[in-house]
């Protein structure tokens, strides 16, 4: 047992699978010698030498294009796209060709790739470095979408992307990056597509994603200090695939919930598990579904200003309250 | 006969494989054209009449284990690998037979076993996904050079570019064959690019030699094919080719291209790479009874083709739900 940072945990969670498998390869924007502009990739370029980790020119199109070609035909590439927002420039791979080459060739073509953003909030970067993706991913058939919030589930998340034979989209929260836990010796391993209750409540489930996790546990702590009420936390780390067995068993024992998303609220992940829980868990529930967003706007830079915006744990706090006690 | 017709670099055989893979290629489109005039044919599809001596060239110099990379307008270098007449027609007429029993279409023909590695319709996609295939060969070692075929509409989006200069910085055996044949969709490549050239004069950005070559011949395609696959094997890294051609029917479907100036198609139906070609053998030695074999074989194959597609069935359709995950499933949540 080791306390490592987030950070760290990505370049441990790569060495793990690269040190397991030759094929696995690591190419990005300055991730090799330089070691990464948030330095998650830090002494992999050292360990598994020029072949294996590989700078790439400012092509995103190219990063993503060579990564598939590569998976296509052998290899388990991971590539990094160094800010989640610049996704935007080369959506084509995201949008149109990793998650559809496996059906439209009836499965001749795999694509089991990793790629690995820097995502979300909170480093007042401004609008177009802050953005949290999940969503614009969450949509497309034939992705898979994993959002880890701890280092330990970086690790584990990393292995498990690495070894799925689809095409992962892998986001890594930017503000998580410095934030430190406890992980054990060893491989670890963990598996796509589980949630994790990271507090039992019987008052209400609390629905979390990546920075909104840490946020809804100190929520959740100050509403049973203060106020009495006793929420359940779930992590849900992975959009897809969807532990919905998890999300609605909570749901059934705790008849509230509430989600808390760093995006924008129009067409969000909590927006799809409401309709879920609404459609399958309706007679389980004593009142509303209330999701907890930030306002339909680009992130504004300033501090003041974005910290108003992205969901706060007081802002969750007050929305319990308020809504619990209507 | 091998002396007689061969007085070069490329043996009898070769050549005869050259004006084979062209007339089969010629016969399918021309029929898959057809099928679509008598609504056998749904949706889109974009030929490659006129052009066929390019992937010709490119998939006779290539040997077993190298990959096709292709656009929508594809048939044409999916056939050239050998895969059969009958699974690009059943897929062009949406039936089970189909290479991907319909759920491709006629823009995405892929055949991973015969090196096929897929058809795109996203114009630039394929180029990095080209050199991530060349990146594999190099990476382990293995011989094989990934060729990637686009059009000259192609070198103004930035994939291209991006593509470009990764495969030179890298040294990747991959080979980039634009097909110039004049035009986008409706509009003169010229009309919209900054150089006469849009591959070639590019070539010198990414430093690379500047390459163009008549695509209508189907020799000096294979002969051009041939150093290029050489030089990537050897490590030597990527090449562009720029392949001067010309389309004889329309975009896709029934365009009737009236946006081309008049005179225009004909002049280029003169240098029919086919036809010139078929003149060549025989001014070479070849037999008349030696061609008409050929190309009553290949009639007999796309005859035989036809029959067994429209008796064929269309997909069924729990198909919709294969194949959108690994495990075969499309399963998104327990
Ligand atoms: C990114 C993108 N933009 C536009 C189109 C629509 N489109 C399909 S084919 C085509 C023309 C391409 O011309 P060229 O590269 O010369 O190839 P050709 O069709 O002549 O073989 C266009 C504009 C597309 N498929 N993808
Ligand atoms: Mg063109």
């Amino acid at each position: 047992m080791a306390e490592l940072t987030y950070r760290d945990a990505v370049a441990r969670g790569i060495a793990q699978e690269m040190a397991r498998d030759p094929d696995v390869v690591l190419i990005g924007e300055d991730i090799a010698k330089a070691g990464g502009v948030f330095k998650a990739t830090v002494g992999l370029y050292e360990q598994f030498g020029p072949r294996r980790v590989r700078d790439t020119p400012i092509s995103e199109q190219a990063i993503l294009g060579a990564a598939m070609g590569a998976a296509m035909t052998g290899l388990k590439p991971i590539a990094e796209i160094m800010f989640a927002d610049f996704a935007a420039v080369c959506w084509d791979y995201f949008a149109n060709e990793f998650p559809k080459s496996r059906y439209m060739t009836n499965g001749q073509v795999k694509t089991p790739l990793v790629v690995r953003l820097g995502n979300g909030g909170g480093a007042r970067f401004g609008a177009q470095h802050s953005q949290s993706v999940e969503n614009w991913c969450m949509m497309i058939p034939g992705l898979k979408v994993v959002v880890p919030s701890s280092p330990v589930d970086v690790i584990g998340l990393m292995a498990a992307a690495v070894r799925d034979p689809d095409p992962v989209i892998f986001l890594e929260h930017k503000s998580l990056y410095a934030t430190k836990g406890e992980v054990p010796d060893g491989e670890i391993v963990d598996t796509l597509g589980t949630a994790k209750i990271l507090r039992h409540g019987k008052d209400a489930t609390i629905l979390a994603l990546a920075l909104m996790v840490p946020r809804a546990l100190e929520a959740a702590n100050r509403l049973h200090a203060e106020h009495g009420i006793d929420c359940e936390v779930i992590d849900v780390r992975s959009l897809v695939p969807l532990d919905t067995q998890t999300i609605l068993a909570s749901v059934a024992r705790t008849h509230r919930v509430f989600t808390v998303e760093e995006n924008p609220r129009l067409c969000g992940w909590g927006a799809e598990l409401m309709s879920i829980i609404a459609d399958e868990a309706f007679y389980d529930l004593d009142g509303p579904l209330v999701r907890i967003t930030t306002p339909h706007i680009p992130l504004p830079a300033a501090d003041v200003l974005e910290d108003l915006v992205i969901p706060s744990s007081a802002r969750i706090v007050e929305t319990v309250l308020r809504t619990l006690s209507n | 006969m091998s002396k007689k017709i061969s007085p070069d670099d490329i043996s009898a055989e070769v050549r005869l494989e050259l004006y084979r893979t062209q007339v089969r290629l010629r016969e399918a489109e021309q029929r898959a054209f057809d099928l679509f005039l008598q609504n056998l044919v749904k949706g889109t599809s974009h030929l490659s009449l006129g052009q066929e001596a390019i992937a010709a060239g490119f998939a006779v110099a290539m040997q077993k284990g190298d990959l096709s990379f292709c656009t929508y307008r594809g048939h044409a270098h999916t056939l050239a690998r050998g895969v059969p007449v009958e699974k690009v027609l059943g897929e062009l007429m949406s039936r089970d037979n189909g290479l991907m029993r319909g759920k491709g279409g006629s823009m995405h023909l892929t055949s991973v076993e015969h090196g096929v590695m897929g058809s795109y319709a996203i114009i630039g996609a394929h180029l990095p996904i080209a050199c991530g295939a060349a990146w594999r060969a190099q990476y382990r070692g293995d011989s094989d050079v990934s060729v990637c075929f686009f059009g000259d509409g192609t070198t103004n989006i930035g994939a291209f570019h991006e593509a470009l200069n990764f495969a030179a910085i890298w040294k990747l055996p991959v080979v980039f064959v634009c097909e110039n044949n004049l035009y986008m969709e409706y509009t003169p490549i010229a009309d919209v690019t900054a150089v006469e050239h849009p591959a070639a004069d590019r070539a010198a950005a990414y430093g690379l030699e500047r390459i163009i070559i008549d695509g209508n011949d189907a020799d000096e395609v294979l002969r051009t094919a041939r150093s290029a696959y050489e030089r990537a094997r050897r490590g030597d890294g990527p090449s562009l080719i720029e392949a001067m051609t010309y389309r004889h029917s329309g975009h896709s479907r029934a365009d009737p291209a009236k946006y081309r100036p008049e005179g225009e198609l004909e002049r280029w139906k003169e240098r029919d790479p086919i036809k010139m070609y078929r003149a060549r053998l025989l001014n070479l030695g070849v037999s008349e009874t030696v061609l008409n074999a050929i190309e009553q074989e290949i009639k007999d194959e796309i005859e035989a083709a036809t029959v067994a597609c429209k008796a064929a069935p269309p997909p069924s359709t729990d198909i919709i739900f294969t194949d959108v995950y690994a495990d075969g499933g499309w399963a998104w949540r327990n």
